[in-house]
């Protein structure tokens, strides 16, 4: 299981300060974050500890299996962002 | 001077958008209750763009006001004076005098300017004012909007340009149960457009749209998104990016679905450029050129006009080509990149001038109209960093006025001041008349608003 972050995110990043594995990115530390359109959870990493979901102020995370209607594209979108930096 | 201001570092914040509360929730988080924070705005309410700009169907997003809200107010020492204009009830002068530092978070809520024949036509909005109109700002309430023809154009690929295109053809159903102000909704109930063309004068792997907004554009029920195929041809996609790649793939579903007959269209058209408004007392068509794109010698791509030029018969344009701060009374500006000259969040008396002592910019007035809500947590940590530093090293001037003759003035030069009490009395009162089917009912009228806050003071 995992958490997903959707499309409402608006980068506050207060999920990346209280996920104890760091597989919330990119990070402010990153110079990605600048650039980035949206956070992304990794769910290889994801240990399902709600700590980001209870942190975001805007409710744009959820857990996979109860992702809203509307946001349901964003389970594969949060891997493919992990899928594709793995290749980079 | 009263007890409780002893000792304190008191900072006045102008505004009382995102960057706003940002900053105020950081100079708790690093000053704790050491810390007292006036925050003006020009409106009785809190929120800024979130409230006014942020589109009605994104009422998630608006939920980062409450939050910061309260981290501003968790120091103990935050005080709220709207419906108090800097420049007119109080001077920037003023506001030196009783505080040891000023920091501008006034943003850039006005349009850049459509800069063709036509573009003052009736029918012809910049995106500043047609937001404003759906979002119920008290600056905006009464703009004449008519939505008494079949197509819309939409120019701009901002994610601002998308969200107007969204809300002109969200059907009435899905707009009931979003805090749009309620003359849109009304408006929008018997809209005749059938079309909304959105122009993009670059290509698709340049518009500055983000993929969310792309996306979800899809959802919009009995509308078909459409695109031309032979436009994503021979694009040059930026394959390492993870944005873009999502971009592709969501412009080549579009690009491949057939439309719902009956449907209403949104189309995405891209290296097209207005060059003129054209009708006689309002506006009755656009004519457009096709752009051809060139790598200038920095490295950007750019678009160049064309000779093929064709034109679309349509009563509505909306351009959404960029916000602009306008230049504060009294204070330094850039007019070339539209922001207050700083260093890192300290305000210079001109660019590469020298430093204002005690005075600073955060948000869009300090690094122009880029970025999502989110950017201005690192924003506000960066100008508070440095009015730290500056108050560590004995760099702010000792403000000559003790902190409660400041709501004395405030009270003096604008008796109907709106307090935190009455911001609140606002937002209850807002909420209370959505009545369960709604986030919120705005009011839209300074006046009305005054009429709720004065019921508690």
């Amino acid at each position: 299981m995992t958490y997903v972050i959707v499309g409402s995110c608006v980068n506050d990043a207060v999920c990346t300060e209280v996920c104890p594995v760091d597989c919330i990115q990119p990070a402010p530390e990153a110079g990605e974050f600048a650039t980035t359109e949206m956070l992304y959870i990794d769910p290889d990493v994801c240990i399902d500890c709600k700590a980001c979901a209870d942190a975001c102020p805007i409710n744009a995370i959820y857990p996979a299996e109860h992702l809203p209607d509307k946001w349901t594209a964003y389970r594969e979108i949060n891997a493919a962002f992990f899928r594709q930096r793995m290749r980079s | 001077m009263k007890g409780d201001d002893a000792g304190a570092l008191r900072v006045a914040i102008v505004g009382s958008g995102p960057a706003a509360l940002y900053t105020a929730a950081e100079l708790v988080r690093v000053g704790g209750p050491d810390v007292q924070v006036n925050m003006i705005d020009r409106l009785p309410t809190i929120g800024g763009l979130v409230r006014a700009g942020v589109a009605p169907d994104h009422a998630d997003r608006r939920q980062v006001i409450d939050v910061y809200e309260k981290l501003a107010r968790s120091g103990g020492r935050f005080r709220f004076h709207g419906n108090v204009e800097v420049g007119r009830h109080v001077s920037h002068a003023e506001l030196l005098a009783h505080h040891h530092a000023v920091i501008y978070a006034i943003g850039a809520s006005g349009s850049r300017p459509l800069d063709v024949p036509g573009a003052n036509l009736s029918g012809c909005h910049p995106s500043s004012e047609f937001v404003g109109w759906y979002n119920g700002h008290p600056d905006h309430a009464d703009l004449p909007v008519s939505l008494d023809c079949e197509r819309a154009v939409v120019i701009g690929n901002g994610n601002v340009a998308l969200d107007v295109a969204r809300i002109l053809l969200k059907g009435d159903d899905a707009l009931v149960s979003s805090d749009i102000a309620a003359h849109a909704r009304e408006a929008l109930a018997t809209s005749r457009i059938r079309e909304v063309c959105v122009l993009g004068r670059r290509g698709p792997a340049q518009a500055a749209f983000t993929h969310p907004e792309l996306l979800e554009l899809g959802d919009l029920e009995d509308v078909s998104v459409q695109v031309d195929p032979a436009e994503l041809a021979s694009v040059d996609w930026r394959s390492d990016d993870f944005a873009s790649t999502l971009r592709k793939a969501t412009l080549e579903t579009y690009a491949r679905s057939r439309g719902v007959p009956n449907a209403r269209r949104l189309l995405l058209r891209f290296m097209v450029s207005p060059i003129e408004v054209l009708g006689r007392s309002r506006v009755e068509g656009l004519r457009l050129v096709r752009n051809r794109l060139v790598n200038t010698s920095e490295g950007r791509v750019t678009a160049v006009p064309g000779e093929r030029s064709d034109v679309l018969q349509t009563g509505l344009v909306v351009h959404a080509i960029g916000y602009r701060g306008s230049p504060p009374q009294g204070l330094p500006f850039d007019t070339a990149s539209g922001v207050i000259p700083n260093c890192g969040g300290r305000m210079l008396d001109g660019p590469g001038g020298k430093p204002r002592a005690g005075q600073y910019v955060v948000g869009w007035i300090k690094r122009g109209p880029r970025g999502v809500i989110g950017s201005n947590k690192l924003c506000a940590r960066e100008t508070v960093r440095a009015l730290m530093q500056d108050a560590a090293a004995g760099e702010l001037p000792v403000p000559v006025r003790g902190g409660e003759s400041f709501s004395t003035l405030i009270h003096a030069r604008q008796p109907d001041v709106v307090s935190y009490r009455g911001w609140k009395a606002v937002d209850r009162f807002e909420r209370q008349r959505g009545q369960g089917v709604r986030p919120r009912e705005k009011l839209t009228r300074v006046d009305d608003m005054l009429r709720v806050a004065r019921s508690v003071a």
